[in-house]
């Protein structure tokens, strides 16, 4: 029975490891893909480890491709405005739907609710259409305005908010504070955690989206990086280190945001589900 | 509707304040969600230039039953079903096992969900291109199968094995996902059951399908629902995949990249407004008939 058991764990690491490197296989090619020459990668060799160790391609993608840096920028821009944006207006939306007795409220609820169902790629038409008749077509509010609110964490923080502790807004009313103050200073600065789980997948969403900048940006020099990045590719077919380089780029920041949020992650994908 | 009380200070002062902190999602909400919904379903039933000045003439059913004979939409749908078929079935069990092996307790479990994790937080565009270049015929997979005695295949440019690709690549990155569902699930399981169960002399693998299984069940129609519907949003891989075109001979061709083309290319927009109104109705009653079936306690 004991040996039997023993037996399972070590089927059950081995299992965890196969599938850890079935996992990292694909990225690690790629990292050490960024670090190899073009004359290395073109040769088919299948070493992991570079031959000859270069960061010329991390020099080439700047260099070379002039809008590199602006994708960039303009990713950041976009992502981290949309982050903000969201982290402040989802938490409004949910504390009012949660503790503000406000008249119609069921009913915003609910509107909330039956957002959630719908699938961005259904607006996307409309959305363009709007966006052009505002003149916001290849425009950063164009892909911002349109994502500031996101139904699924104004649902999450209005399940955070109700079981935020009552008392906590009474002492605050007592000392004088109106619903504007006892948000700012009493109420948020508790939602850490809550906000800490929007953070990462508002910011990933966004850092990562593709469709709606395909969509709303078709000037070069106001594409995000996913947008960039197929248009690299178009334009250097052959060029896989160059092209595994910039893929690096862009991976990093998103994989420091999940690094440094992890533990909030996994309570994050199990509210949402997903997306 | 409004009680004498609504009107009183303390009321009023209330739903304004409540209107205020609504107000940011209201308008958004109202102007790129509520209004986009009603423009689709008016814009569909006409022909809608995009060209300069949005113009749009009224054309009743045109657009509708122009679908019938668009060869490209059974071809999309076709995609679509046979990546349903093998993809969410394929997911739904590597994610389960991947869960029951992390419930159990193995060391350095957070450790491999956070590993596990890495695919799921990459950009669609990214993940497509690493995979691209590993298909490639000078590529990791043609080597890796090469030590078998293979030669070297196009794997892109076969329009048998394209849509397969992407399959694999989508697998790897969504099963992590729903590991994570799973966990949590498994961990809500009261461990009284399995006392109860081991009492009684229950082997391991009788409780797993006496009290595991049936346990799991609402989490794994969830599960599928989820993969179903992302399935039919399908359209960042195939694209990137294709370079927009859908190609080789349409086999990577999804429904959300042919309403992008007609929309887009070929400046149909009403058209691709019909297409997507059906879209829209395929998935939203996928997800009723999933909230039907599993009700949703968090929302009480």
């Amino acid at each position: 029975m004991v040996r039997s058991t023993r037996l399972l764990t070590w089927v059950l690491y081995l299992g965890l490891a196969l599938y850890t490197l079935i996992t990292f296989i694909p990225f690690t090619w790629a990292l050490s893909a960024s670090f190899k020459s073009l004359a290395e990668i073109s040769s088919g060799a299948t070493n992991f480890i570079p031959q000859n160790f270069t960061l010329d391609n991390y020099n080439q993608i700047f260099t070379q491709e002039p809008l590199f840096g602006r994708w960039l920028l303009n990713s950041v821009v976009v992502a981290v405005i949309v982050t903000v944006f969201n982290l402040l207006f989802n938490s409004m939306a949910g504390y009012a739907l949660a503790r503000i007795n406000f008249p119609g409220r069921q009913w915003w609820f609910f509107l909330v609710l039956a957002v959630l169902v719908i699938p961005g790629q259904i607006t996307l038409l409309p959305k363009f259409l709007i966006l052009k008749s505002f003149g916001w077509l290849n425009s950063y509010q164009g892909l911002i305005v349109p994502t500031v609110v996101n139904a699924t964490f104004i649902f999450m923080m209005r399940q955070f908010f109700l079981n935020f502790p009552k008392e906590l807004e009474e002492a605050a009313k007592l000392d004088g504070l109106n619903r504007f103050e006892t948000f700012f200073q009493v109420v948020l600065p508790l939602a850490k955690p809550a906000l800490a789980a929007q953070t990462i997948f508002i910011f990933m969403g966004s850092w990562n989206e593709f469709l709606l900048p395909l969509v709303v940006m078709s000037n070069p020099e106001m594409f995000t990086l996913p947008l960039g990045l197929n248009a690299f590719r178009g334009q250097y077919v052959t060029f896989w280190n160059l092209i595994m380089a910039a893929s690096m780029v862009f991976t990093l920041p998103a994989l420091a945001i999940y690094a440094f949020f992890n533990r909030y992650f996994i309570q994050g994908v199990t509210f949402t589900g997903g997306k | 509707m409004l009680t004498q009380n609504f009107w009183s200070k303390q009321s009023t002062r209330e739903g304004l304040s409540g209107y205020a902190f609504m107000l940011p999602t209201i308008v958004v909400l109202g102007i790129f969600l509520i209004l986009p919904i009603i423009y689709t379903i008016i814009l569909a039933f006409h022909r809608v230039q995009v060209l300069g000045e949005v113009s749009y003439r009224f054309n009743g059913l045109k657009n509708f039953v122009r679908m019938a004979d668009d060869d490209r939409i059974w071809i999309a749908l076709q995609n679509t079903a046979e990546y349903v078929a093998i993809v969410v079935p394929i997911q739904t069990i590597l994610a389960l096992g991947l869960a029951l092996i992390l419930n159990t307790n193995i060391k350095g479990k957070s450790w491999f969900r956070v590993a596990f994790f890495l695919p799921t937080v990459t950009s669609s565009a990214v993940l497509t291109l690493i995979f691209m270049w590993i298909y490639n015929t000078n590529g990791l997979l043609n080597h890796f199968l090469s030590l078998f005695g293979f030669s070297a295949y196009n794997w892109l440019g076969d329009p048998d094995v394209a849509l397969k690709g992407i399959m694999i690549m989508n697998i790897w990155a969504t099963a992590p996902l729903f590991m994570v569902i799973y966990l949590a699930a498994l961990q809500d399981i009261p461990e009284s059951l399995y006392e109860a169960a081991a009492i009684d002399g229950a082997t391991p693998w009788e409780k797993f399908w006496c009290i595991t299984l049936p346990f799991l069940k609402p989490v794994t129609f969830f599960v599928i629902v989820m993969g179903i519907i992302g399935t039919f949003q399908l359209f960042d891989q195939s694209y990137i995949f294709s370079g927009g075109s859908g190609g080789p001979n349409n086999a990577t061709l999804t429904i959300v990249l042919l309403i992008y083309q007609y929309a887009f290319k070929n400046l149909q927009m009403g058209y691709a407004l019909a297409l997507t109104l059906v879209l829209a109705l395929i998935i939203m009653s996928v997800t009723l008939i999933q909230r039907i079936f599993f009700k949703e306690e968090s929302l009480d």
